[in-house]
């Protein structure tokens, strides 16, 4: 299905051009039973690429793909993944490192094709709508544009987002006054109230620190400040607490949290950590080796998990909120390189219920997301049945 | 510094009834027995290198390492956990305390006298990417603990190390491999499997899962569980992860700036931490449970935790602690047991029958406001 992206020539000529790609049969199917006025939510269908048409949500990303060409083959980092998300609301995204969870973030901030050099490396089709604008064609200066005023980025480590030359104050102001025509003592003051309110102590005196001369848990408030100061409508928050202790950890997702409530931002959270998600989101999406394998409302997925993968995630991960288990329930082997990426369904070979889909069906052919039920979304080639006797029987109760 | 302190805790009996030093039932002798532990790692200026300061990495601790169990280490970044590490398994030197190994002093042997200590204590290293001598093969990464021992296993080295990578779920044609044609999990098993290779007693390991994926890291704690059933192995297990500590430990040991700030049996510390900063760390653990977010009492610590060049006098949490008081800045609190397995250093600890969770809320109230 991606022949159309692989023989195409640059990204560039490519970009706007999502038509080409044919729809996914996905879109299709999980548009069907939602009225077509249903706002559309991470957990709601999403339509079809190349519909061209624009959606209702804030956000929202249709069949998009990434991929990078390399030496050893082609990276198809992302490959057919679709979203919404509306103001007000946040998206975690989790999965394994190397699941695409990043490719993804960048690809929404327009972050692949910001220079020449980087539109050479890599191929982008489907659309990612942006409060009625359509990002993968538009210009890279109109995205830039956009960037750091209506969206915003947190990174998993502040040190590559700062500057260690420049004072956190002058980057703060930088940024503000790159998209607001204000004098530089107007800028320094709403510096110095950025840091205060994201909760950096005598704001006034540490504005004028250089990045290291502040703590880890500092760095990543000072970057929020930053990502912060122009009050972006979108809010991507990637790993943003992974190298953190989880005091500061606490301290940082409600702050996020806090910042959500009073400017009422659209948030993507992406991490590794169920824990991190199930604080923040309000809406959830499993990646597995580029693709969707489940999304839909936190609570119903955390509640009734439906893909295997996810479940192998549950399991594996030690609970302090539980009665101590004896033994963790590890997913068995490793994820797939995403340039052989495994055929049918990508998480066959780790999978305990491979076989339980009958003629080797699971193998061979790739299963789409399908609904299980209101706004909760499963690509599973087992019947909901079956999954629901393997789910209470054996998961539940191991938990 | 505090000399009294250490002298008070060094005064308890270890294997005395209700000292958290040792577990409740055992009247074993410690396998490894710590007693006012220091590392201060000098701070130096000038052509001259003198001494202008140190870094209180390690500050007198005292605990006690019994046959067959798994103490396990937390505490944030920086609180002196790694350094921990390589001074029991004497990969560095301390500058004040005690090491006794299987009851014999091995704080200050010299390379050549550690040299038979060196087989039965090892290390598990936290990168398992960096850990690995990339132009090396498996067999010769695997292998090597025999050769710097001058060890000839039955049956070859070859055998042995075809024999401990079957051990570690690994396959035993990976020998002649090198490290970058395996996943972060697989180096893991590498890493565990070279620092078994001679049958050690007590095997170290400094955070040995957190720089995997969660699927990942349950394979390498299982494998963990079961190889300590299968060889009795004794852990002395680092990490900053609390749901993963609860898991693999039988008693932990709760560090903050260069101390050990409670003691304790697993039990009795998730569900009535008695010092002031493990219920905060405890309360900041984020639960996979969307409905629980709402009911559960957070304590918000201030700020970030002090240099260790120049930490607080008297308690050391005391700048982020919200039940501190005038004693708490003049006196340092010695570690005491105040339950049975039970040690917490604090002058004002939770009360030790309480209700864990009324106690909670009234933390979480005065203490929030890390941010305005
Ligand atoms: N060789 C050294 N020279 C000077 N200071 C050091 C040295 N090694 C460690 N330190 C300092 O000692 C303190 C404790 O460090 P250590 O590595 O033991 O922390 P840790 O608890 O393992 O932290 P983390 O969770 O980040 O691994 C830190 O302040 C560290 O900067
Ligand atoms: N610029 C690039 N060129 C080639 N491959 C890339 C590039 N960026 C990311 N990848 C690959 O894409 C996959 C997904 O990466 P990423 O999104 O960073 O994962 P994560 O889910 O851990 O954030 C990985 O296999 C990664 O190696
Ligand atoms: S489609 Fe098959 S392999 Fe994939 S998750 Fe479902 S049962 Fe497992
Ligand atoms: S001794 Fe004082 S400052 Fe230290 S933890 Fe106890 S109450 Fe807090
Ligand atoms: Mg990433
Ligand atoms: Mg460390």
């Amino acid at each position: 299905m991606t022949d159309s992206s692989e023989s195409s020539g640059t990204s560039e000529d490519k970009a706007g051009t999502a038509s080409s790609v044919e729809p996914e049969p996905e879109a299709g199917t999980v548009t069907e039973p939602e009225p077509a006025t249903a706002p559309a939510t991470a957990a709601g269908p999403v339509p079809a690429a190349g519909s061209g048409i624009a959606p209702t949500a804030f956000l929202e990303v249709r069949d998009l793909q990434v991929h990078f060409p390399t030496d050893d083959g082609l990276v198809k980092s992302v490959d057919g993944l679709s979203f919404a998300l509306e103001k007000g609301k946040t998206l975690g995204i989790v999965g394994e490192s190397g699941s695409g969870k990043s490719v993804t973030s960048l690809a929404v901030m327009g972050l692949h094709r910001a220079s020449r050099q980087q539109r050479s490396k890599v191929r982008m089709s489907g659309e990612i709508w942006l409060d009625g604008k359509e990002l993968v064609g538009a210009e890279p200066d109109e995205v830039r544009r956009l960037r750091g005023r209506e969206m915003a980025m947190i990174f998993q480590d502040p040190l590559s987002a700062l500057h260690p030359y420049y004072t956190v104050g002058q980057q703060i102001v930088e940024a503000y006054r790159v998209h607001n025509d204000v004098d530089k003592k107007t800028a320094r003051k709403r510096a110095v109230e950025m840091l205060d309110r994201v909760g950096i102590p005598q704001p006034d005196k540490r504005v004028d620190d250089h990045p290291h001369q502040f703590s880890g848990g500092m760095r990543q408030r000072a970057m929020i400040a930053m990502a912060l100061v122009n009050n972006p409508e979108l809010l991507i928050a990637d790993e943003p607490t992974t190298a953190l202790d989880v005091t500061v950890q606490a301290q940082i997702l409600d702050l996020i949290r806090d910042l959500q409530k009073e400017f009422g931002s659209a948030v993507v959270i992406i991490t590794h950590d169920l824990g991190v998600v199930a604080e923040l989101a309000d809406d959830l999406l499993v990646m597995y080796g580029g693709r969707c394998v489940e999304r839909g409302p936190a609570e119903r997925i955390f509640a009734t998990p439906q893909h295997p993968y996810t479940w192998g995630l549950l399991g594996s991960m030690p609970r302090i909120d539980r009665d101590q288990t004896d033994r963790l329930i590890p997913v068995k082997g490793a994820p797939p390189s995403l340039i052989n990426v495994p055929s049918g369904c990508a998480f066959h070979p780790r999978c305990p219920y491979a076989d339980v889909p009958k003629d080797n069906l699971t193998r061979t052919v790739r299963p789409e997301l399908g609904q299980v039920d209101g706004g909760h979304f499963s690509a599973c080639h087992m019947a909901p049945q079956e999954r629901e006797r393997i789910w209470t029987e054996e998961i539940a109760p191991k938990l | 510094m505090t000399e009294t302190t250490d002298d008070e805790s060094q005064n308890t009996p270890a294997d005395g009834p209700g000292d958290a030093a040792s577990p409740a039932a055992s009247d074993a002798e410690p396998l490894l027995r710590v007693r006012g532990l220091m590392r201060h790692f000098p701070i130096t200026k000038g052509l001259l290198k003198r001494q202008v300061g140190a870094v209180q990495a390690v500050d007198g601790i005292d605990f006690d390492v019994y046959p067959g169990e798994t103490l396990g280490v937390v505490g944030e970044s920086g609180c002196g956990k790694s350094t921990m590490g390589r001074l029991i398994t004497r990969l560095d030197e301390p500058t004040g305390g005690s090491i006794e190994f299987e009851g014999k002093d091995i704080t200050h042997l010299s390379t050549g006298r550690l040299r038979p200590m060196r087989r039965d204590v090892q290390m598990i290293f936290q990168d398992p990417y960096g850990s690995l001598n990339p132009r090396h093969t498996i067999g010769g990464i695997i292998g090597t603990p025999f050769r710097l021992q001058g060890v000839e296993p039955e049956g070859g080295v070859k055998k042995e190390v075809q024999r401990l990578l079957e051990l570690v779920g690994l396959s035993p044609e990976h020998y002649n491999r090198y490290p970058h044609e395996f996943s972060g999990g697989q180096r893991q098993r590498i890493g565990i499997a070279r620092a078994l290779a001679l049958k050690p007693k007590l095997v170290v390991a400094d955070e040995p899962v957190s720089a995997l994926d969660v699927s990942i890291q349950a394979q390498v704690v299982n494998l963990m569980d079961d190889l300590q059933d299968e060889l009795g192995l004794t852990y002395v297990i680092i990490a900053h992860d609390l749901s993963v500590i609860r898991h693999v430990s039988d008693r932990i040991a709760v560090m903050y700036l260069g101390k050990i700030v409670e003691l304790s049996d697993r039990a009795s510390l998730y569900a009535s931490p008695l010092h002031p900063y493990t219920k905060a760390l405890l309360s900041a653990v984020p639960v996979p449970d969307p409905k629980r977010r709402t009911e559960r009492d957070r304590i918000l610590l201030k700020g970030d935790v002090p240099s260790p060049i120049n930490p607080p006098s008297g308690c050391r949490f005391r700048t982020r602690c919200w039940k501190a008081t005038e004693v708490c800045t003049t006196t340092e609190p010695p570690l005491v047991a105040l339950r049975t397995g039970h040690q917490v250093a604090c002058h004002h600890p939770e009360p030790v029958t309480g209700e864990p969770a009324a106690a909670g809320g009234a933390g979480g109230k005065e203490s929030t406001g890390g941010h305005a």
